[in-house]
């Protein structure tokens, strides 16, 4: 693919908000994790929670949209000054030139788990102040964040659980290439709700203890909130190239099952080569892949076989999800930003929580963050449904 | 952006497959409402087929019709998805045992309370590896997957499926998100000119209001302005007629898609 400058992004998830607070607790190997304290939820398991949400209300003018979800979208857009580049952007283009494709996996769905408590005892109808196009309908985050932003190109969402946020790059990139838009806001936002947290526990997948990616003790993941977001830019020289660029996208299916991953990893490796191939590079071009690395005993096994069968032992490797969780539809966005900054301040990020790796898994694993110029980056991102996607992010020459 | 049209699935409301509708759609046959029927797929294997819900059988029906009608092997066609809410009566069922006290959540309704469950069980009975998207856009579910499809063609040069399927929610969420109907639609496009090309489709964003085309019978057009896979109709009924013809298709907030359509021979 041609690649696209990456002209401005923001982050906000449990490590904090803007992309300096973020990379530097990266760096330091710090972790957002803390025991679940989340609404009503009475689970032995840690969280990567956001504090806050439930005391601020997104902008008057679109009050309709007022949700956990929505709520996490209007932060981060207000943060690392995402939002004026945003408008700078449509002054540059127009605003009808500027596409918003988001990822969520449940979007504002903790709205209708509160209504579903309040339905009237006699008919069970659902309270009259719930909204559900504007809350609960996966297009909702979209919706919400092309009004916030005043643009009137493109939009949907994409929904394939924890890859939605890797892949909203791929529809970018195709549509900005056939020409139907010159820019792209992409990114999206997952919160917390008891969807995920009960649905997790119900498949036994969640540690009692912060999550320990590659770990040799690793007994499941840990969930967290989260909101990042990327604008994508032809790279013309006519807009402020940004410091960092998307090179490549691979995208594939597990076509195996729909909660557990192929033990071979062969959808994941066919989403990394697929990468690879679209960015015109080799494995030993990469310099840091920063992995999904949930922390449960089938993914990280079956993400290191496919890593290793494609890089040997060769490439660091580190999944950054003992610091901030398990963002879900946002797991995807919040770690290539998380790429992106380790390529813009030279490091590759340690693995929070992880004590000693797994001596079963053959990958180079970093535990400890190291210092070293970065380059190149593949991202990989997987979720249920056997859905996979990698990306490769590099520097701006 | 242009495809080629090679195959077609359907199914909906009193149009049972592409190949029984297209009389129906073309206005040459009257148009009567029944009962959407899904056969149980057997491309699944067991496990599956048991798991999986209404939905998942309206998006592998109408797939499987548009790869017969195609002659293509689905295990090569990259697959974009496109429903506006799911799997609605599975979503329902997990909302109601999360207001209980014991919140007792059933591991397989999780995994199929997914967006992408319908790609999911694809996959798994077509043993398709190729890339896969699964998209929302609440009532433009259709056009955003019609977008996303045709770029996907245009960018990797290989053929999509475009699968569009919604299914009603039970009360209390039926209320607030009325559904009429089950509805499912897949159309196969590939790059080039093949002998299964029946037509041409030339897909352009329009950021503007202009009026969308509508169904001319009013028991589709009811279908059309209550189903959001439905919003496919007048699209469907320019293939079926295989005339020459521009269909309009309602997007997001104002914006609309132009589908220049025309046959191939």
């Amino acid at each position: 693919m041609r690649p696209l400058a990456i002209t401005r992004y923001s982050i906000v998830n449990c490590l904090g908000a803007g992309a300096r607070t973020v990379a530097e607790a990266v760096r330091d190997r710090r972790s957002g994790l803390a025991p679940c304290d989340f609404e009503t939820v009475r689970l032995d398991t840690y969280i990567g929670r956001v504090p806050g949400l439930e005391d601020i209300r997104v902008r008057p003018d679109l009050g309709a949209y007022d949700c956990r979800n929505n709520r996490l979208a209007q932060v981060g857009l207000e943060l690392d000054g995402f939002a004026g580049a945003v408008a700078e952007a449509r002054s540059r283009y127009a605003a009808a030139r500027i596409g918003v494709f988001m990822g969520t996996s449940t979007s504002g769905i903790l709205e209708t788990e509160l209504a579903y408590r309040r339905r009237d005892p006699q008919t069970g109808a659902l309270p009259p102040d719930y909204r559900y196009t504007q809350t609960h309908n996966t297009y909702s985050l979209a919706d919400f964040v092309r009004r916030y932003l005043g643009l009137q190109g493109p939009a949907f969402v994409v929904s394939s659980a924890c890859s939605s946020t890797a892949k909203v790059f791929g529809n970018a990139a195709r549509l900005i290439d056939a020409g139907v838009c010159d820019a792209a806001v992409v990114g999206g936002v997952d919160t917390l709700c008891l969807t995920t947290l009960y649905g997790f526990h119900s498949l036994e997948l969640t540690s009692r203890a912060p999550c320990r990616p590659f770990d040799a003790e690793r007994d499941g993941l840990s969930i967290g909130e989260g909101a990042g977001f990327a604008l994508l830019e032809r790279v013309d020289g006519r807009n402020p190239n940004g410091a960092t660029q998307l090179l490549g996208i691979g995208e594939s299916c597990d076509a195996f099952h729909m909660s557990t991953p192929h033990p071979d990893g062969l959808g994941a490796r066919y989403a990394m080569q697929r990468a690879l191939e679209s960015a015109g590079l080799a494995p030993r071009d990469v310099d840091y892949i920063n992995l999904h690395g949930t922390a449960t005993r089938t993914n990280d096994a079956a993400e290191d076989r496919s890593v290793w069968e494609l890089f040997g032992d060769r490439t660091p490797c580190s999944s950054t999800k003992g610091a901030t969780g398990h963002l879900l539809g946002a797991a995807g966005i919040t770690e290539i930003i998380i790429s992106l900054l380790a390529i813009e301040h030279d490091f590759m990020p340690g693995s929070a929580h992880t004590r000693r790796v797994d001596p079963a898994l053959r990958s180079h694993y970093l535990i400890e963050t190291r210092e070293a110029r970065v380059t190149r980056v593949l991202s990989n991102s997987f979720g249920f449904g056997g859905s996979n996607c990698s990306v490769v992010l590099g520097a701006a020459h | 952006m242009l495809a080629y049209v090679e195959g077609v699935g359907l199914a909906g409301p009193g149009l049972r497959g592409w190949l029984a509708s297209r009389s129906i759609l073309a206005g040459q046959e009257p148009y009567s409402f029944a009962p959407t029927f899904v056969a149980a797929s057997d491309l699944l294997p067991a496990a599956e087929r048991r798991r999986a819900g209404t939905p998942v059988k309206l998006a592998l029906a109408a797939g499987h019709e548009a790869h017969v009608q195609a002659g293509r092997d689905a295990a090569a066609t990259a697959t974009v998805f496109a429903s506006s809410s799911g799997d609605c009566d599975n979503v329902h069922h997990m909302l109601e045992a999360l207001a209980t006290p014991e919140r007792q959540v059933s591991p397989t309704r999780f995994h199929n309370s997914v967006h992408n469950a319908a790609a999911g069980y694809w996959s798994i009975a077509t043993q398709c590896r190729a890339p896969s998207t699964s998209l929302c856009c609440h009532d433009a579910s259709f056009a955003a997957g019609l977008l996303e499809a045709v770029s996907q063609v245009l960018s990797a040069g290989a053929p999509v499926v475009l699968i569009a399927y919604d299914h009603p929610y039970p009360e209390p969420l039926n209320t607030v998100r009325p559904i009429p109907g089950d509805f499912g639609v897949a159309i196969l496009l590939a790059p080039g000119r093949t002998e299964r090309a029946a037509t041409v489709v030339d897909v352009a964003f329009v950021p503007q209001e202009i009026e969308a085309s509508r169904a001319a019978d009013p028991g589709l057009e009811k279908l059309r302005a209550g189903v959001p896979a439905a919003r496919s109709l007048p699209l469907l009924a320019a293939f079926a007629r295989g005339t020459r013809e521009t269909v309009i298709l309602e997007y997001v907030a104002g914006t609309h898609l132009q589908v220049a359509v025309s046959p191939c021979s």
